[in-house]
């Protein structure tokens, strides 16, 4: 049993695991499942200035700032204490092609070619940690929702604006890595 | 202080239709303030769980989706959304209600070509952190510093949204 928490978990363990999360925050208090609005909540609470967008009572939907504390904390409890450390058992064929592109350092959860203080304030950096991040934040916003508010929530109460974006998240993932990576990792 | 003082300003004729036993912040007491909010940490806590323990929160697993080569995001995903329609169907069924004892309701997503701008320019940044917005909150409990980075700049694109919204297409 505790070998078995300790291995990663396969997909039919973890997305229905994922998918009680909508039952679990309904039932807790009525809750819709969307992580991305914690960081207009934290707009609006913190950074507000004269913005129409941000000016609303943010104290309300304060419950996702515990939420994502959650996560923090089931995140580091998680790596630390119920992992083997074993590297993400990954297909061959991808380790070649990120191999070809410049990505060389395969373990653990990301790739530390990158995601390293070292590389923050790089070319690397500001394409991987600034650039994404930024694009994060504003698609998700500007879709109205992100995997977790349209793809989950969202087609789980078959709503199909939340189809359309969910099509578009998977249509911009393939073009990022197939038309855009090649150029982006020559520049480095 | 009168409710009209902290009433969202966009709190929607839908949301009061449909929930009318909505207590606002002030109405509840310390103590039921902190265990209201607890639990949500505990949710969260199983849900951070589960995202490092699927792997779904790594560059590389994000990778292999975008490139075909492993059915395991897509299964994630798929039995995640299956999961999902199945139980709001119940809940819907049997008219099930939350904690507080009010009426479950889930508001209707409109559509705007937000939806297709903002999705496609998600998924740029997706491919290019590994990350959604919930998995940033799981990098960072992983131990990753620098995506503290990726974290205040998802922020950033956010509170630029907000700022220009009006200027762009919907």
């Amino acid at each position: 049993m505790l070998e078995n928490i300790l291995k990663p978990w396969p997909w039919y363990v973890a997305g229905p695991v994922i998918g009680l999360t909508i039952p679990l925050l309904l039932i807790l208090g009525n809750k819709t499942f969307g992580i991305s609005n914690s960081m207009r909540h934290f707009c609006a609470a913190v950074i507000p200035g004269k913005v129409p967008f941000f000016q609303y009572d943010w104290k309300k939907e304060q419950w996702i700032f515990f939420f994502a504390s959650g996560i923090i904390i089931g995140a580091f409890v998680a790596v630390n204490f119920l992992s083997n450390g074993a590297d993400v058992d990954l297909n061959p064929q991808t380790i070649a092609e990120l191999k070809a592109l410049g990505v060389n350092n395969f373990n653990g959860l990301l790739p530390s070619d990158i995601f390293t203080l070292s590389e923050l304030f790089s070319l690397k950096g500001f394409f991987f940690i600034i650039l994404g991040g930024f694009l994060v934040g504003f698609g998700t916003r500007y879709a109205g929702g992100c995997t977790s508010g349209h793809a989950i929530m969202g087609l789980s109460n078959l709503q199909w604006p939340s189809l359309v974006a969910t099509v578009c998240f998977m249509i911009g993932g393939f073009m990022m890595t197939h038309l855009f990576f090649p150029f982006i990792f020559k520049l480095f | 202080m009168q409710h009209s003082d902290i009433t969202v300003q966009e709190t929607s004729k839908w949301e009061k239709e449909h929930i009318p036993g909505n207590k606002l912040p002030h109405e509840y007491s310390r103590f039921e303030r902190f265990i209201e909010n607890f639990k949500y940490i505990i949710g969260g806590l199983l849900f951070g769980i589960v995202l490092i323990k699927s792997e779904v929160i790594s560059w590389f697993r994000i990778q292999e989706m975008f490139r075909f080569q492993s059915f395991h995001m897509y299964g994630v995903i798929g039995s995640a959304v299956l999961t999902g329609i199945i139980s709001v169907w119940l809940l819907k069924k049997f008219k099930v209600k939350a904690l507080n004892g009010e009426q479950i309701s889930i508001r209707p997503k409109e559509f705007s070509k937000g939806q297709i701008f903002g999705g496609l320019l998600f998924g740029f940044g997706w491919a290019l952190t590994g990350a959604c917005p919930g998995p940033i909150y799981a990098q960072i409990g992983a131990g990753f510093v620098t995506t503290v980075f990726t974290l205040i700049s998802a922020i950033a694109g956010v509170w630029v949204y907000g700022r220009f919204r009006h200027k762009l297409p919907h």
